[in-house]
């Protein structure tokens, strides 16, 4: 059986000593920035990402792994707790789990969250491993036009996902094309848009772009309204579910890891509508739908489940095509980048420990979060009291020196400013940062791969529309924009992300 | 007909997509297009620009037609003293060294908030500047000069 070599030898390489401490860390520092309110995953992993850059390449990305499970969990207990979701996919925990913390069920939410997420991880972990391999068969066979097809279909769906504007989403992705151009053309070697700054010939830095457009802005919004912020902490006792739980949490979770690992695989972020259409699927085959919104289980466990699914799953694009689902996977290419890997179909069959030994660690990153975060919740609720004010200049020292041990470049300092003032006045114009980073990240690939296709074909664009693969891409690419621009649904959209707010 | 109201979100929006196309789509054409066969470096760019410019364009039409929610508060305190102190780092690393860097990087910080006092925020960096030493300078061995040249040491 590959299979049970391939995992065998995953599970070998992510249990080793050493990588075991990585993905702990990892998963404690992803908790215990994650919890912190208004501080989502994406800006969560972007401002520890520096900190995995001295480690060995599986280590890294592994502790990487653990920091994004973490993150995501402690977003969870903030929607629980204090009803403020760090990241829009644990909005819809915030829902019922909120209200149960308000009837003194916090602890059973708490964990019901953590189990359903435990046993959709597991289940995805497994499908990571199961479809991964054929699908870089497939990948394998794609020449230059269908990589550039590829990433026009990842680019679309961030915008279908992106709250707000269309046309503001669409703005973004190709502003954020445009900035990852800066640098030197690979194909001439003449410099583009740096200024006539020698240090910017390089490209502008990924840390820099995400901690600035993610984490400054982060901290500007928080401080907007320092004054009206309160907190109010529901009380956390009596941590195991009762047996009713239990007996009511089972269906829906099963259904959330279905939707959630289907969703996922997804680009542009499909682990955000897994949340949702779980938390839609459970309201309607629920025996009590008026019981949503008041502190149902089924609210917490299906959404939690498909969340934690669909952010599994969305490794598989990632380390089949090399192609990020969503900003955080965008921060792992940026990772992978940086430790010298390209990220692609030759992943899997040039560095095979480092393919499975990131898969196996997703199990083990799930199962410390279930061993670890249920005993220390009170560790992380006492975190949530402390005042903002205080951590901010801590967040502040540590993207400095992050960014600044990425390459010791002081104009990549230079660039976190500016890109915290552009990402909070886009933010403050009601523009998505996500398509943004996305598109940053895609940009340099975009072209290159657009230019050879051209090259390739002799200078004839019909070569996108000719190559069956390429193709049928480009036709899902023009479905899913026209089904976004649809009035139904677009209405039905907005009233969604209504919701959501 | 009512006289043409603009929604000021969308409008500073649509012109700052504006003007941002317009730099990138001059910088591109600085540089050489070439043709659809053998793209030139300035080829991609500009048709990205050139659709930036064009997004502006529908934002800022949109704008004269919807009324959207107004901006909201602005963290001007926060941008005063917030966004220098990556600079202020930058500035100092080299010249001064990682500690007394990063001790005023953190100081300067603290300021962003309003409900911040002065002994708080001395005792927080002096503590968060120990603690990131020995973290990244000692634990994880980052190269950085403790004290640098500025200081004569």
């Amino acid at each position: 059986m590959d299979l049970l070599n391939n995992l065998a030898l995953g599970f070998s390489t992510a249990s080793s000593l050493a990588n075991l401490f990585f993905c702990l860390i990892g998963v404690l520092l992803g908790t215990l920035i994650g919890v912190l309110p208004g501080i989502g995953p994406t800006a969560t992993i972007a401002m520890l990402l520096p900190i995995t850059f001295q480690l060995e390449p599986v280590s890294s990305l592994i502790m990487l792994a653990g920091i994004y499970y973490g993150a995501q969990y402690g977003g969870s207990t903030t929607a629980i707790l204090i009803n403020l979701p760090g990241e829009s996919s644990s909005a819809v925990t915030a829902i019922d789990g909120y209200q149960m913390a308000r009837k003194g069920k916090a602890g059973a939410a708490l964990a019901i969250a953590a189990l359903g997420s435990f046993f959709a991880g597991t289940v995805s972990t497994f499908l990571v491993a199961i479809f991964a391999p054929p699908l870089t068969e497939i990948a394998l066979q794609f020449g230059a036009a269908e990589y550039f097809s590829l990433m026009v279909v990842g680019l679309v769906s961030s915008i279908a996902l992106a709250h707000g504007s269309m046309v503001k989403a669409l703005a973004m992705v190709v502003l954020g094309l445009l900035l990852g151009l800066v640098g030197t053309d690979i194909y001439t070697g003449t410099p583009r848009f740096t200024l006539g700054i020698r240090e910017y010939s390089d490209g502008l830095n990924f840390v820099a772009v995400a901690v600035g457009v993610f984490g400054i802005a982060e901290i500007l919004r928080n401080l907007e309204n320092e004054k009206s912020r309160t907190v109010l902490m529901a009380k956390v006792s009596g941590l195991m579910p009762t047996k009713e739980d239990f007996k009511a949490m089972i269906a829906p979770v099963l259904r959330g890891t279905v939707i959630g690992s289907v969703l996922g695989i997804l680009p542009g972020g499909g682990a955000i509508l897994a949340a949702f259409a779980s938390y839609t699927i459970e309201k309607k085959v629920s025996k009590n739908p008026q019981e949503f919104g008041q502190g149902a289980v089924a609210g917490v466990a299906g959404p939690e489940s498909a969340n934690n699914a669909g952010a599994q799953t969305s490794f598989i694009p990632l380390l089949t095509l090399g192609i990020p689902a969503n900003p955080v996977m965008a921060l792992m290419i940026g990772a992978m980048i940086i430790q010298g890997i390209v990220p692609g179909p030759n992943v899997a069959t040039e560095q095979p420990a480092l393919f499975w030994g990131i898969i196996a660690s997703m199990w083990i990153g799930n199962l410390m979060l279930v061993v670890l975060n249920l005993p220390l919740i009170g560790l992380w609720v006492k975190l949530l009291t402390i005042p903002y004010y205080v951590l901010f200049p801590i967040i502040m020292a540590f993207c400095s020196i992050g960014v600044y041990s990425v390459n010791s470049n002081v104009y990549d300092l230079y660039s976190v400013a500016f890109f915290g003032l552009i990402g909070y006045v886009l933010s403050k114009l009601r523009c998505e940062p996500a398509p943004l980073l996305l598109g940053f990240v895609l940009g340099p690939l975009l072209e290159e791969n657009l230019r050879r296709a051209m090259i390739l074909s002799r200078g004839d664009p019909s070569t996108f529309v000719t190559r069956p693969i390429s193709a049928t891409l480009l036709f899902i690419a023009v479905v899913v924009l026209v089904i976004v621009f649809l009035p139904s649904v677009k209405a039905k959209r907005e009233a969604v992300f209504q919701e959501e707010d | 007909m009512n006289s043409l109201k603009f929604d000021t979100t969308n409008l500073i929006c649509g012109l700052l997509f504006m003007a941002i196309g317009i730099f990138f789509a001059y910088q591109s054409f600085e540089l050489d297009l070439g043709t659809a066969f053998r793209m030139g470096p300035g080829y991609f760019p500009f048709i990205l620009a050139c659709a930036l410019m064009l997004f502006g364009i529908i934002i800022l039409v949109q704008s004269a037609r919807v009324q959207g929610e107004p901006i909201g508060h602005i963290a001007w305190r926060g941008m005063l003293f917030i966004l220098p102190a990556p600079i202020l780092f930058g500035l100092t690393v080299r010249g001064l060294g990682f500690v007394p860097s990063l001790f005023m990087t953190a100081l300067f910080a603290c300021f962003a908030s309003g409900r911040m006092k002065p002994l708080t925020a001395i005792v927080l960096s002096v503590a968060l500047t120990i603690f990131c030493v020995l973290v990244f300078s000692y634990g994880l061995g980052l190269p950085f000069r403790r004290f640098g040249p500025w200081l004569g040491l």
